[in-house]
């Protein structure tokens, strides 16, 4: 411990507690929202508050940390929030996502697949996936308790009717192990297919909304759809210009006022390795010319 | 209308059904019993207890006294305050309707009116797009909505076209029995002529049962076999409708409808 002023991981060991009990409670029920009595932290609501205090509750010393925001490891709030964690647990980080045993993460799932072992923190900003259709919590807590989900299917007709094909991009509903359907917060759909049998543990933490939820190893993800409308993953087509890859998520960067537009993974660690093993994309001149730092 | 139909077993009875509030009595010691593909008309004054007598039939209200049962579809009579909740919640959403005098209540009004219809068969497990899109415009039609339409939220709908939009979003799962309250309150002569004729229509080519609470005689008149007259929560007349609107023994009733102005 370096920074003897704080608890280990910040937060002091009755929170930690409280928090894991939600979580073990989470696990116990994979998709169920477990109400915790989420603390202030050091941060905004909408930065991750919920994600850190997950994180800090399962974080021990030898763990390694990985954070990413949108994929990425080095935005202003993976850093500092990596930054707060070497400071106030001491625990090593890196942004190699092979080489973690916790990923938080804000909107993506790492393109790397994860391991057994592994735990991946959402941060989630609003845990109900059916809030938009029923404002009552009242009422979107019964349709949960009565697994009554019509309605999500309603928010997705009207996608169809609208557009002609389901276009919830993120945010995309899920039912998980046939039983509770559940927001994945706002990650692309594309990663949807990611969390289904994944060997790591998934935790989600929403911070205002003051709820946990899981999805325990091995477990059934499903996505919703319609028999005649089926759930498609959603990215650019195009290769990364950095790495080539052809199955990364991407992200659309605009280079210039003339229009000009470059499509990059939005996963860092992942486009750094598969350049540092010699693939290249259109635009890769300098290769490995920046790296995340801590 | 037990013959007609050509069943003596009643869909719903009430026995010595009550609600109080406190010192406040809503209604009391009401019985009847409703059979399959009878239309069954309250009306009353407001205030005597009309609707809160409806809540209390459709399970939406606790009653303080007495009990409603209701024939489930396998033919067991069942105590409706023996149900579990999921239960209950699931019979509300296929074998009942409940039109509300506001659409606006009983229905989404930011979604389209596809969506609003097709929501029932969601919630039993429809989860072809293409079925449930085809079985919402055919009730469209049916009510008389331009399937043009379809995708229009009903908040763009006139008060006429939200009422029948509620009517096919309750009819799509072809329930037994139809709770209505004030189906054709705050609509123009015209609308509500036609919606009269069109839930006349869809209640004889569908057999459904129906309870219909209105302060409008001339709606009792149409749409109901059986009328029962409301006064200060209390029954105090009941019989065929013709009967009682031709022929009212109780001074309330001959009040209730002396005061229809002559035509």
């Amino acid at each position: 411990m370096n920074a003897p002023a704080y608890n280990f991981a910040y937060l002091d060991e009755q929170t930690k507690r409280m928090i894991r009990r939600a979580i073990l409670k989470a696990i116990a029920i994979p998709g169920y929202q477990v109400p915790f009595a989420s603390r202030e932290m050091p941060m905004p609501y909408g930065w991750g508050t919920g994600g850190v205090q997950v994180t800090a509750a399962i974080l021990g010393p030898s763990d390694v940390l990985k954070v990413i925001d949108q994929g990425s490891d080095d935005t202003t709030n993976a850093i500092s929030i990596r930054k707060f964690f070497a400071k106030t647990a001491g625990v090593a980080t890196t942004t190699s996502t092979a080489d973690a045993t916790v990923i938080q993460t804000r909107h993506r799932i790492p393109e790397a697949s994860l391991q057994s072992g592994q735990v991946l923190v959402y941060q989630v900003p609003i845990p109900e996936p059916l809030r938009f259709l029923e404002p009552r919590e009242t009422e979107t807590r019964r349709m949960h308790a009565l697994g009554e989900y019509g309605l999500m299917h309603v928010k997705l007709y009207e996608d169809i009717a609208r557009f002609g094909h389901i276009a919830t991009a993120y945010a995309y509903p899920v039912k998980v192990n046939a039983r509770y359907v559940m927001d994945p917060s706002p990650t692309p759909k594309f990663d949807n297919p990611k969390m289904d049998n994944s060997p790591a543990l998934q935790l989600f933490g929403a911070g205002r909304e003051k709820r946990i939820y899981a999805i325990p190893p091995y477990t059934q993800v499903v996505s919703l759809d319609f028999e005649d409308h089926p759930f498609t993953r959603y990215r650019f087509d195009a290769p990364c210009a950095l790495c080539g890859a052809e199955d990364a998520y991407l992200d659309e960067i605009v280079t210039d006022d003339q229009g000009s537009r470059m499509f990059v993974c939005s996963d860092t660690d992942y486009c750094e390795n598969r350049q540092a093993a010699g693939h290249r994309g259109s635009e890769s001149a300098a290769p490995h010319k920046e790296r995340a730092h801590d | 209308m037990t013959d007609a139909h050509g069943t003596d077993e009643a869909l719903l009875v009430a026995e010595g059904l009550g609600k109080s509030y406190g010192r406040l009595t809503a209604c009391q010691d009401i019985s009847f019993s409703l059979y399959p593909g009878e239309v069954l008309a309250i009306v009353g004054e407001s205030g005597s207890g009309k609707t809160t007598l409806l809540q209390l039939l459709s399970a939406q209200l606790a009653p303080t006294s007495g009990r409603v049962s209701y024939r489930m579809r396998d033919g067991v009579l069942r105590d409706l305050a023996s149900l579990g909740e999921a239960e209950r919640r699931f019979l509300f959403r296929t074998d009942w309707g409940y039109v509300h005098q506001d659409p606006a209540q009983g229905l989404r009004m930011a979604v389209s009116a596809g969506a609003n219809v097709g929501e029932r068969l969601m919630a039993v497990g429809w989860k072809h797009y293409g079925r449930i899109r085809q079985t919402a415009s055919s009730w469209l039609e049916r009510v008389e909505i331009d399937t043009a339409r379809i995708d229009d939220a009903p908040r763009t709908y006139s008060g006429g076209m939200r009422q029948r939009l509620q009517i096919a979003r309750n009819l799509v799962t072809e329930p037994r029995l139809v709770f209505m309250d004030e189906p054709t309150g705050g609509l123009d002569v015209s609308v509500q002529a036609r919606l009269l004729d069109l839930m006349r229509n869809l209640v004889s080519e569908l057999g459904l049962a129906a309870i219909v609470v209105t302060h409008d005689l001339a709606v009792a008149r149409l749409l109901s076999h059986r009328v029962m007259v409301m006064k200060g929560g209390r029954v105090i007349e009941t019989g065929l409708t013709d009967q009682v609107l031709d022929d009212p023994h109780e001074p309330y009733t001959q009040l209730l409808v002396s005061s229809i102005l002559p035509p």
